[in-house]
């Protein structure tokens, strides 16, 4: 039997080769680590591993070995108890110009991975992670919130044409005050009336002015601090999903706290930056009133007013009141701006935000616009031996341009640093600006949901249905169910090294899928034989038995696998979470068995049976 | 070694309206019961509350587990939250029908001390630091993708069964494909075990496999109809059922081998897995016998809708 190409035989040789290479890595285990990652102004280099080496030798904390690689340093630990003191000990010593973040290792050796192979990420049932713990700022969405009314306050009062009213925010709520009693019922009036979440009441007089108090009603703040969280939680997800983290777990705990878990990742200390950045865009308007080299001399700017300065150090001078803020903005992408090919983001407004923008370019042409940056970059210290955990804002003019024409919701910022700048920014603008800031209150490196003996027990499970699987086909098929057995092996080899190369998350429901793609592999093998023993007793020779057998059941296995793969490949473009890992499992899966059951076997029968010219019938 | 009679000659269509009408019984019985009792949800899909535990002394986490099993907590997720003394325990709230905040922490708080007592039972060292509620893993933003999800693989499959076979299989297939699901689920549901992720990945294999069984015989069925010379199609199902009779039970037993030892072997983590997807290939092979065929039979699948497209004109071949 000479119809089976060479090459196919050199292919299916070569596919075993390299699946065994990939697959090899995921049996070394991984170590627990610390990591350590430059913010802005710091560097990593050899001079920081020595000051990391200092800080671990002076607390005599046995660490294994400290390395750079890729900018980052790396300290490897023998045990959990080790690796916590060491992070703790790295924060206080290196100081805020680095995110230190712990990590768990791979112990691959390094000539393996510089051909890309890796081993397998478990999951968290399997052998735990990071585990993070957030805390979300509720207080500063309230007080935006409140600015937001003060300002819709003020507008409401331009429009009833009620003037000489003073609305500001004060420590009990939005403190408004009226010139006489007569104007401040009728706005109690025009509050009660338009802005219902607002309970209005009679405020002490200051001076002879009466006042009003207006308080965001309870519900409200409460429906806010659930949307808050709400809209955390799912921002969150976008974020670490863009980091192409399998199997995160993302959950809110308690009224104002969100729980990360990232199984053993590859790069902690970058996750963790993500988590907890804060940036986001606004718009505002330049106060063309004021000469700004004076203002800054004098220090003095009218009330509505601030100084703000580009990142080199420039001044402006700009309204308090913003525009539009990144809350409005439904899309943003980075590119290159067509005219100058300067780096730049796109953004899109909501209706809201638009029509805001339309209104100020429409009575401002002519006049300046900036666009502010802002920034929340969380700060540790340590304070008589506890950490005390601050934050502090960075806001930086990144484009100061004239209005030349009106324009609504879409436009262009440009004015930044660098196309990793842009797209960084784009990318938080796009995974939607956080509801309220958070930060990290909590870090801990946490063990597997499942126990070490539900660990057993499953693996236990595993073994035993392969090993049921394979001695029946033996025992149903002969030596063709031995090959079919070989097959189902090679296929395990090539889904575990595709899912290394992708760094795809294992976990137990994972395993489970593995083995029913084992089970259903079989299918292919079972229909192939069956075709073969039908040929036969309709009186076919071995080889034209063989060659009818592939043949025909070939036409079945394609159908029955694209099918298949409909629905994997649904699953996986639809599917989030969870699910998705399922069905890229499942999909690699009926890929690979489609290779191994099919080509793979061919190619065994035909070099087993090939060369016996006098072959009177088949083991099958 | 051979089990099935190659030259089998049963004659299953004689029994297709039984068999239709019974499986018509069983989808509404199904339906009826998912839709009236309901899954029991698990801690993915509801949240909970999640008590974080220490101890004075260093414990094993399988004894801080065997502890809240003995106190009636046998789904509790228990992790090591750091070293060896602090646990997070993760448990499924009963009272989710609480709305306002202090009722929710009232009842975390009831938790807590349940669970309290339950270690204490063990070790008189255990206290808890806090009890607070935990959101579900997947909520309703995932739930609807999922929804999107099955949809995209019904008219997917839908659609190329249309193209390679013809519009009767595609709906038989979607057919026996809702069958197959909803006797599933329905089963699980009557056996009162928590529906958590791994049933949930079940429940998509489920659907996976059943498809893959039908298509096999749908094959089948194109191939005798288009060498038969004689187009009575009952007959021609029935051989199609026969001939492919012996590779639906041989696959079906391959993959309960495979997923019944992770049933009765695979410890918590995997049993709720094996169990639907025993069921699951257990329907699978009856639908694809009893279901899917007869369905075809009904809808007056015929010789002529299976024959390759001929290239030349219609028109010019009517006449004479």
């Amino acid at each position: 039997m000479n119809d089976f190409p060479r090459w196919k035989h050199i292919l299916v040789a070569l596919v075993a080769v390299l699946g065994v290479l990939f697959a090899v890595p995921s049996l070394y285990q991984k170590q627990p680590a610390v990591q350590v990652l430059a913010n802005k102004s710091g560097i990593v280099d050899e001079a920081l591993k020595e000051r990391a080496l200092q800080a671990l030798q002076q607390r005599k904390i046995e660490f294994q070995d400290v390395e750079i690689k890729d900018d980052r340093l790396l300290a490897l630990f023998g045990n959990t108890d080790a690796q916590l003191a060491a992070a703790s000990a790295l924060r206080t010593d290196l100081g805020d110009n680095y995110t230190v973040a712990l990590n768990l290792a791979s112990t691959v050796p390094q000539w393996m991975r510089m051909i890309g192979a890796n081993s397998m990420p478990l999951g968290l049932d399997l052998q735990g992670g990071v585990h993070f713990l957030m805390q979300v700022d509720q207080k500063s969405v309230l007080q935006s919130q409140e600015q937001r009314y003060v300002d819709d306050i003020r507008s409401l009062l331009r429009d009833k044409e009620i003037r000489n009213a003073k609305v500001d925010r004060g420590a009990q709520g939005i403190v408004i005050q009226a010139s006489n009693a007569a104007d401040r019922d009728k706005i109690a009036a025009a509050i009660g009336a338009d802005l219902i979440d607002l309970n209005v009441t009679d405020g002490p007089s200051i001076g002879d002015s009466p006042t009003l108090i207006a308080k965001v009603k309870p519900e409200r703040i409460k429906q806010i601090a659930d949307n808050t969280i709400k809209q955390n939680v799912s921002t969150l997800r976008n974020r670490i999903n863009s980091l192409g983290v399998a199997e995160p777990l993302i959950v809110q705990q308690g009224d104002s706290r969100i729980v990360v878990e990232l199984p053993g990742l590859q790069d902690t200390a970058e996750a963790k930056r993500l988590l907890g950045a804060t940036a986001t865009l606004e718009y505002r308007a330049v106060d063309e009133s004021v000469n700004v080299a004076e203002a800054v001399r004098t220090g003095s700017v009218p009330p509505d007013s601030r100084i703000y300065y580009f990142k080199d150090g420039r001044p402006a001078v700009l309204k308090k009141k913003v525009i539009v803020t990144g809350d409005e903005l439904v899309d943003a992408s980075s590119a290159a701006d067509p005219q100058t090919g300067e780096p730049a983001v796109s953004v899109a407004l909501n209706s809201a935000g638009a029509r805001k923008m339309l209104d100020f370019t429409s009575q401002n042409v002519g006049k300046g616009m900036a666009v502010v940056l802002v920034e929340r970059i969380p700060e540790v210290r340590i304070v008589d031996g506890k950490e005390v955990r601050s934050a502090k804002i960075e806001e930086n003019i990144i484009s100061l341009a004239t209005i030349r024409g009106v324009f609504s919701n879409k436009f262009q910022t440009t004015g930044l640093e660098s196309m990793k700048t842009a797209s960084d920014l784009a990318l938080l603008l796009r995974s939607g600006s956080l509801a309220a800031p958070v930060d990290i209150v909590e870090e801990r490196v946490i063990g597997s949901t499942l126990g070490a003996d539900n660990i057993r027990k499953g693996v236990t499970a595993v073994i035993v249905g392969l090993l049921l699987v394979v001695g029946f086909v033996a025992v149903y098929y002969k030596v063709f169910g031995l090959i079919a057995d070989v097959a189902l092996m090679m296929n395990l080899v090539l889904l575990v090294a595709i899912l290394s190369i992708f760094q795809a998350t294992l976990t137990l429901p994972g395993i489970a899928g593995i083995v029913l793609t084992l089970g259903m592999a079989i299918d292919a093998n079972v229909l192939i034989c069956e075709r073969i023993r039908e040929e036969q007793r309709n009186g076919m020779t071995p080889f034209a038995a063989i060659r009818g057998g592939y043949e025909k059941a070939w036409a079945t296995i394609l159908d029955a696998n694209v099918t298949h793969l409909i629905a994997a490949f649904g699953l996986m473009t639809f599917g989030s979470g969870p699910i998705r890992g399922f069905a890229i499992t499942l999909t690699i899966g009926i890929l690979t068995s489609m290779f191994t059951s099919v080509t793979g076997t061919h190619s065994l029968v035909a070099l087993i049976f090939g060369r016996s010219a006098k072959l009177k019938s088949l083991p099958v | 070694m051979e089990l099935f009679n190659p030259n089998s000659k049963i004659d299953f269509m004689r029994w297709r309206k039984v068999a239709l009408g019974i499986s018509a019984i069983l989808m509404v019985i199904s339906a009826a019961i998912i839709f009236v009792r309901g899954l029991d949800y698990g801690l993915d899909f509801t949240g909970g509350a999640n008590i974080e535990v220490s101890y004075d002394s260093a414990i094993d986490v399988a004894d801080v587990r065997a502890a809240l099993t003995a106190g009636g907590f046998d789904k509790a997720v228990v992790q090591t939250y750091g070293g060896t003394n602090d646990f997070a325990i993760r448990i499924v709230a009963d009272e989710q029908a609480e709305t306002t905040e202090e009722a929710t922490s009232a009842a975390n708080d009831k938790i807590g001390n349940n669970v309290l007592k339950a270690l204490r039972a063990a070790r008189s060292d255990a206290k808890v630091k806090s009890s607070e509620f935990v959101g579900p893993q997947i909520g309703d933003e995932l739930r609807n993708d999922g929804l999107v999800a099955v949809i995209f693989v019904i008219a997917g499959i839908s659609i190329y069964l249309w193209i390679r076979f013809e519009w009767r299989f595609a709906v038989s297939a979607v057919a026996s494909e809702i069958h197959d699901t909803l006797l599933t689920v329905a089963a699980f549901a009557l056996t009162g075990r928590e529906f958590d992720l791994p049933a949930l990945a079940a429940v998509l294999s489920v659907v996976g496999y059943s498809i893959n069984d039908k298509i096999v015989v749908f094959d089948r069925v194109r191939e005798i109809f288009r060498s038969s010379r004689k187009g009575d199609p009952a007959e021609i199902l029935n051989r199609s059922v026969n001939s492919t009779l012996s590779r639906t039970i041989m696959t079906g037993v391959t993959t309960a081998l495979a997923v019944g030892t992770l049933y009765f072997l695979g410890g918590p983590a995997l049993e709720n897995f094996g169990l639907i997807m025993l069921i699951g290939i257990f329907i699978g092979i009856a639908s694809s016998i009893f279901f899917a065929n007869p369905v075809l039979l009904l809808l007056g699948v015929s010789k002529q809708d299976l024959m390759p497209v001929s290239k030349n004109d219609p028109e010019l071949e009517r006449r004479p």
